[in-house]
């Protein structure tokens, strides 16, 4: 009876401790965005050629329409005033306007995002289906034929930008997801073959084996409880770098998306949306992250 | 040192000859055209042919070459130095700086890093003569690539301060300052070594990405990034399959500093 409340404690305990991590890592998303929307502004307000308004020499605007511009221009002059009312309007949701494409970023993120989140699920999904797979596979036949290939083979990869991927995706006529996919397996392939190697040579494993264990139970209740929190950790890792093979890649394929998005900014140099479009994709990242570390840590609770 | 390491670095070492040599081997000037010959096959006179412009391959792969194996190593040097002093402080010190700098380099490695070096990017001037481009492109590389050299020093350095000769040369009177350049900075100098030689690859690739997008080295500056942007033109590669030197070259050095150091993870 003792031992039974001492385990049922101990599970409170590390619920909690989940609980407290969880908030902590919530704050520390909210201090960010707080942090990044003030770097934004500051950026945004620094920025070679800010308060320039072209408009106020186009002879089609009328005087009443040049004067409404030129208040709403001294709104923001006062530097704690533009801070003040940039992080309000970032808390409605306004985050301004594409000085190139002069469309509100909002808009423009919320058709692009859907794009590039698409390909970046779907090429991550190919790429972890596939470097599972042939990880799992590489372990059954350890020789060093399979071992050589698979090197050389994930070091091709590795080695070959992923715009060039890319321009073969546009030669190929394959889809981005595909390109997004080629750029993140073999990182992925190499990282989770060392993982399995590393787990399958824990002496529990060998023990499991002695006794007689069949490979599939080994591999469940053995190998993937070892494994599995650094491979949620890589989950979230492996996202930062899709969305960041997005960039040349759908650049140079043509696709809509926010990697396009910020490479048609950059050519700009249109800041309010780069720097927008750059902080919503660090907050999209960290919370990937901090998901995938409290999974990972669920993960490592329940199986202790 | 392996069989295959000691090949890849044998190929790293005649390629950095080429590059030294490029002056002397040039046929010529990498920016002087040949109008009657644009988008020309091989021949004597060049013997990669000529681009769409009429400029020598074989010059612009040899001063592309040096340009690419300049700017690398010199990013890469500056971005372990960064690394160094700020994982090495940090480790040394703990406490609440270590935190704060652990927290800034978890962010930026949160962050698809060429989503931040486009953000750099935009805030300087892009109509700049070649060589502030080359500038631009070494100094936002190495001021930009230090996160995960703070992290490997910081953790090693963590390890020497609670050392017992730490402790003995920290009780026997000896300053902080000394304590982390006399101590512990020679101690995570084969760290240093190892994270420098892991960035150059790296940065390689994000050279030749940053030049391929038109954000990196500017025309007509020659580096792997610039020569690989004719690639887009798939009808000249196929009629001049010599075009993807350039390419097969940057693979085989990258391969090689792989091999070189085959434990390390190359990311982009």
């Amino acid at each position: 009876m003792p031992f039974q409340r001492m385990g049922k404690m101990t599970k409170h305990e590390k619920a909690a401790k989940l609980f407290r991590h969880a908030s902590r890592r919530l704050l520390f998303l909210f201090c960010l965005g707080i942090g990044g929307a003030l770097l934004s502004a500051t950026l945004v307000r620094f920025a070679p050629g800010y308060g320039v308004q072209e408009r106020e020499l186009d002879p089609r605007w009328s005087v009443q329409s040049v004067e409404a511009l030129r208040q709403k221009q001294a709104l923001h002059e006062g530097l704690l005033l533009f801070y003040i009312h940039y992080i309000s309007a970032l808390a409605h949701g306004d985050l301004g306007e594409s000085d190139s494409l002069k469309r509100p970023v909002r808009e423009l993120l919320r058709q692009r995002f859907p794009v590039t989140s698409n390909s970046v699920v779907r090429g991550l999904g190919v790429a972890w289906l596939a470097a599972a797979l042939l990880a799992s596979l590489g372990l059954g036949s350890r020789g060093w034929l399979y071992e050589a290939s698979g090197t050389a083979f994930s070091s091709l990869l590795l080695s070959l930008p992923s715009a060039v991927i890319a321009m073969l995706a546009v030669h190929l006529r394959t889809p981005v997801f595909c390109a997004i996919s080629v750029v993140v397996f073999p990182r992925l392939h190499r990282y989770i073959r060392s993982l399995l190697v590393g787990s399958y040579d824990q002496p529990h494993v060998l023990a499991a084996r002695a006794r007689g264990l069949g490979s599939g139970a080994i591999f469940w209740r053995h190998v993937l409880p070892v494994a599995a929190p650094p491979l949620l950790a890589l989950l979230g890792v492996s996202f930062a770098i899709a969305f960041g093979a997005a960039i040349p890649i759908e650049a140079l394929c043509d696709s809509p998306g926010l990697g396009q998005l910020a490479w048609q900014a950059a050519l700009s140099r249109d800041l309010p949306l780069i720097v927008n479009v750059t902080l919503v994709v660090c907050l999209v990242m960290l919370a990937a992250n901090s998901l995938a570390d409290l999974a990972g840590r669920a993960f490592a609770g329940s199986t202790q | 040192m392996s069989p295959l390491q000691k090949v890849a670095a044998i190929i790293l070492c005649l390629i950095l000859v080429l590059m030294v040599l490029a002056t002397i081997l040039v046929p010529a000037p990498y920016a002087r055209q040949f109008r009657d010959v644009p988008n020309g096959g091989p021949s004597t006179a060049h013997p990669l042919g000529t681009d769409a412009l009429g400029r020598d391959s074989l010059s612009r792969l040899l001063y592309g070459t040096r340009v690419s194996l300049l700017l690398a190593p010199a990013a890469a040097l500056l971005s372990t130095v960064i690394g160094a002093l700020l994982g090495s402080a940090a480790g040394f010190l703990g406490g609440w700086f270590e935190r704060i700098v652990l927290a800034v380099t978890d962010l930026s490695l949160a962050l698809p890093w060429l989503f931040l070096l486009l953000t750099v990017r935009a805030m300087l001037p892009l109509d700049v003569p070649p060589m502030v481009s080359v500038i631009i492109a070494f100094l936002m590389m190495g001021l930009l690539g230090w996160q995960a050299s703070v992290r490997v020093i910081c953790a090693a350095a963590r390890g020497i301060r609670d050392s017992d000769y730490l402790l003995l040369a920290r009780s026997s009177g000896c300053k902080p300052a000394r304590l982390l350049l006399r101590h512990v900075a020679p101690n995570l100098r084969p760290l240093f070594y190892m994270q420098f030689w892991i960035s150059i690859p790296l940065f390689i690739l994000t050279e030749a990405n940053l030049s391929i997008l038109g954000l990196g080295v500017m025309e007509p500056m020659p580096s792997w990034g610039n020569l690989l942007r004719g690639f887009e033109d798939f009808s000249a590669l196929a009629a001049n399959p010599l075009r993807l030197v350039p390419l097969i070259l940057l693979v085989i050095v990258v391969m090689c500093f792989q091999f070189v150091l085959p434990s390390q993870e190359v990311t982009q």
